[in-house]
């Protein structure tokens, strides 16, 4: 069934952690199996400046043996030497778990080069980068939204606009690999979350890999990033993008993207799947069911369905 | 005979004679005014009472509203509904409520009897099933609103999602706004009138009954077609979207009425394997 919800603050940032924490708590019954959030903070004025979220390992890998620290260790020391080789200067390091990291970097290369040594990073054994960009930062584990939150020091995350996702696992495993939001390298900053099923996704995924895209899981959702990513890099606007994925993707679906300072959200033809919606001058939140609205904001709002085919973008 | 059964019985449950396809038992209105089910509480209407559900749960509420009913109070406000799924549901009995604020998935559904008053909107599927009595939204609600209603009155203000009044076998359901896609899909008995704007495929594959829209339909759904507005339907319309407060300064004249256009093959008196013969 999956839970998804998004807010975006218009000319402002606020705890958006805090609120995506309440907002998915709620929306736990729709999906117990795995939580993520797309944070997006203000970027930092450098613009050769990144922030990387990645894990070396999955959580049930903590439970395979005596030897598995030393190993998840040697990992992250190989992920350091190839960022080193590529000449990126590592400003910051966080250890959000275990497994998961969070690297701040300076990098003078074009995006070639960025995504080269991102490809470089991922030949390593359990290694995959969740996030890379000017301002997202994804984080997504096996959990409910308090315990992913309070392991990932969430709450308190200043930005935007974010995203998030409870999942119910149909399509694919239960693993931090099939949890939600999704993003599409190399276009930084751009994530999905998606309630619903693609009928024509095997289709869909060659034609992007033709067109050279990559995928890291077997999960339907990670074709909507890919598929924005894509639309975007070929001059489409978000909302062109959103219209023209109602008319391509066949299945059931709604689902929200973010982009470094937009929110944006399509439904399929049918309008099988909810979304409530409450807009004001100040922000707007979105959500699979309107309880998630209620626990960010507890006093009497109007709200409303969008429809089917509807389209909707909003600016940060 | 006694008990549940004897009233049963009482009721001309078991009396229903077959006719044809038809199957249909008339009460007259004075009748239906004293048709209770055996297990229905004696309320007050003046006699009031409140519940704060902030710090419960929807089952805890539902059992409440059943034990302030048994201590004969027929007025009950509800605050504090915080969206919450599956609100209101099975009241079999005549009783005023209130619901001071939204509510979420199911709420108020397969009641047969009690007048509701919601303040703030609701979710999916509100009032599915619903027998009799009268729901009025203050705001907008989800899709799926009135699936399978049978009688009664259901009312939103505002407007709704998609699949309204599907497989509506009943009653009427009365929307201040709009209405999304496949509104009337297979609906079958009742009215539904919609000041707004319709989705498209409405009243697809509707065997019977009567949608009235007054703003733009986008397109009608297979064997729905136009029908003509006549002065019962003025009279019905004006007396009902008065009574709700929904009637347009404009009046009912520019409403559209839909109905079943019967080309589907149920209303064909060849058997399917007839027809293939036939063909």
């Amino acid at each position: 069934m999956c839970g998804i919800a998004g807010v975006i603050h218009r000319g402002k940032t606020s705890d958006i952690g805090s609120e995506m924490t309440q907002m998915l708590l709620s929306l736990k019954h729709r999906g117990p199996d795995s939580t993520g959030f797309a944070v997006y903070g203000k970027p930092a004025d450098n613009n050769n400046e990144f922030v990387m979220r990645f894990k070396v390992a999955e959580q049930e890998d903590l439970g395979k043996g005596s030897n598995i620290r030393t190993v998840i260790a040697d990992r992250r020391a190989a992920v350091d030497a190839r960022m080193a080789e590529h000449n990126a200067k590592i400003l910051t390091e966080v250890d959000a778990t275990e497994y998961a990291y969070r690297y701040t970097f300076g990098f003078d290369g074009d995006d070639a080069a960025l995504e080269k040594m991102t490809r470089y990073i991922e030949e390593l054994d359990g290694a995959e980068i969740l996030s890379l960009g000017r301002g997202l930062e994804l984080i997504k584990d096996l959990g409910d939204a308090t315990v992913v939150s309070d392991q990932y020091g969430l709450k308190g995350f200043q930005g935007t606009h974010a995203l998030g996702h409870t999942r119910m696992a149909t399509e694919s495993d239960v693993d931090i690999r099939s949890a939600h939001p999704y993003w599409a390298y190399p276009y930084n900053d751009i994530s999905v979350v998606h309630n619903g099923q693609i009928t024509n996704y095997w289709i869909m995924r060659r034609q992007m890999e033709y067109k050279g895209h990559r995928f890291l899981s077997n999960c339907d959702s990670e074709l909507l990033a890919v598929y924005t990513a894509d639309k975007l890099n070929d001059g489409y606007t978000l909302e062109d993008s959103l219209r023209q994925s109602i008319e391509e993707i066949d299945g059931v679906f709604t689902y929200v993207v973010a982009t470094k300072d937009c929110l944006g959200m399509a439904k399929d033809t049918m309008a099988a799947k909810p979304m409530v919606l409450f807009e004001s001058d100040e922000l707007v939140v979105l959500a699979s069911e309107e309880g998630a609205i209620r626990a960010m904001i507890p006093h009497e709002i109007d709200t409303y369905d969008p429809y089917d085919e509807e389209v909707r973008v909003w600016q940060a | 005979m006694a008990g549940v059964e004897g009233r049963s019985h009482d009721m001309g449950l078991h009396n229903e004679q077959l006719s044809g396809r038809k199957m249909q038992t008339f009460f007259s209105p004075d009748d239906s005014e004293n048709c209770v089910y055996p297990w229905s509480y004696d309320v007050d209407f003046n006699k009031r009472a409140e519940i704060d559900m902030a710090d419960m749960t929807p089952t805890e509420v539902n059992l409440k509203i059943r034990e302030l009913m048994a201590e004969g109070h027929g007025s009950i406000v509800v605050k504090n509904p915080g969206s919450r799924h599956s609100i209101g549901v099975g009241i079999l009995n005549k009783l005023n409520i209130t619901y001071e604020g939204s509510l979420g998935y199911f709420g108020c559904g397969l009641i047969d009897g009690p007048n509701v008053r919601i303040t703030g909107r609701v979710g999916w599927s509100c009032a599915e099933n619903m027998m009799a009595g009268t729901v009025v939204i203050e705001k907008n609600a989800g899709s799926t609103f009135g699936a399978a209603i049978r009688g009664g009155d259901l009312v939103c203000k505002g407007s709704v999602g998609s699949r309204t009044g599907i497989d509506q076998k009943g009653g009427s359901i009365i929307v201040g706004g709009d209405t999304g896609a496949l509104t009337g899909f297979m609906m079958q008995r009742g009215r539904m009138v919609f000041c707004g704007n319709a989705g498209k495929n409405l009243g697809d594959s509707m065997y019977d009954g009567t949608i009235f829209v007054g703003g733009e339909i986008q397109s009608l759904g297979v064997d729905a077609v136009p029908g003509e507005l006549n002065d019962i339907d003025r009279a019905w319309l004006t007396r009902k979207l008065k009574l709700y407060d929904l009637l347009p300064d404009k009046g009912v004249d520019h409403f559209t009425k839909i109905v079943a256009g019967r080309q589907l093959w149920n209303y064909d008196n060849l058997e399917p394997h007839e027809k293939k013969i036939v063909l």
